[in-house]
């Protein structure tokens, strides 16, 4: 059996630049993202993390790899909730192609371990995300109320 | 959007052209026109629950594909999350199917899904074009199910 994993596809009308930039600013992730931010300066091999708006650190790792307006790979381990952390690292793998006046934005989201609980967590946050990054860059507003953390 | 999901006007401006023709009740008609009027999904409504749930049987009408493939359901589920609706789609099979027979769904739907909800939002639909995925022609011609072209 293959391993459990995340994919998600969303189209959004952007272009491949602006996508990028609401992905890695984050000022803009503050907005659609649960009201946590990313921290890294998105080179390859440096740190990355998820801070929460308190301060507490989410999700934490690494750029495996970067190409701006197009992809990233990041190496990635939950690290509020103990049951996630136990399952250990994790890969996301975020992709932008243009698509006729859109760009086909995927995310695909794999535990490097065995474990279904972190996929589990995920694949309840990433629609949400999502959903919220493509109505704020259309409309200028999320269109989903924030889930309280 | 369940209007979105239920009506031919709304349908043709998020799905390709593609009018969504459906009697919401259990056991009505379903049926999925293409743009120049010809018959291209043929169902029946199996669960109808207003606003909330429809599940449809969703036979693309390709010669032999039933015989072949077995039946397809689709399943719209709308719940209210804050200001917003969460749609839950899903679609199934009556039997275990490769993922270039598959390859079609989940290249469609998710912009048909971003589509609507741009629709929605915006009042704009996107216009990303859509074709059926060459693997996934191959793989029907190779069960003996006439694909068109």
């Amino acid at each position: 059996m293959s391993k459990p994993q995340f994919v998600y596809v969303i189209y959004i009308r952007t272009t491949a630049q602006k996508l990028w930039d609401a992905l890695i600013d984050p000022a803009m992730n503050q907005k659609y993202w649960f009201g946590a931010h990313q921290e890294s300066d998105w080179k390859t091999g440096s740190s990355w993390k998820i801070v929460f708006p308190d301060g507490r650190v989410a999700d934490a790792g690494e750029i495996m790899e970067v190409d701006p307006s197009k992809r990233l790979v990041i190496k990635w381990r939950n690290e509020f909730s103990p049951e996630l952390k136990a399952e250990g690292y994790s890969r996301c793998t975020i992709e932008i192609e243009p698509a006729d006046g859109a760009v086909k934005l995927t995310v695909t989201h794999v535990l490097d371990g065995d474990g279904t609980k972190f996929i589990e967590a995920i694949s309840g946050g990433w629609p949400v995300i999502l959903s919220n990054l493509k109505s704020l860059i259309e409309t200028g507003d999320i269109a989903v109320v924030p889930i309280k953390k | 959007m369940w209007q979105a999901l239920t009506s031919a006007d709304f349908s043709r401006q998020y799905f390709f052209g593609f009018a969504i023709e459906v009697e919401p009740r259990t056991g009505g008609a379903f049926a999925v026109r293409a743009p120049d009027g010809s018959l291209h999904i043929d169902g029946k409504v199996i669960a109808c629950d207003p606003l909330r749930k429809l599940t449809v049987t969703w036979n693309v009408t390709w010669p032999g594909l039933v015989d072949k493939l077995g039946q397809t359901l689709v399943t719209y589920e709308i719940e209210q999350a804050g200001d917003a609706v969460r749609l839950t789609m899903t679609e199934s099979h009556e039997r275990v199917l490769d993922a270039d027979i598959l390859s079609g769904g989940r290249a469609g739907w998710p912009a048909i899904l971003s589509s609507l909800k741009s629709l929605l939002e915006t009042g704009r639909p996107l216009t990303v074009k859509m074709e059926p995925p060459q693997r996934m022609l191959a793989a029907l011609k190779k069960c003996g199910i006439q694909t068109p072209g």
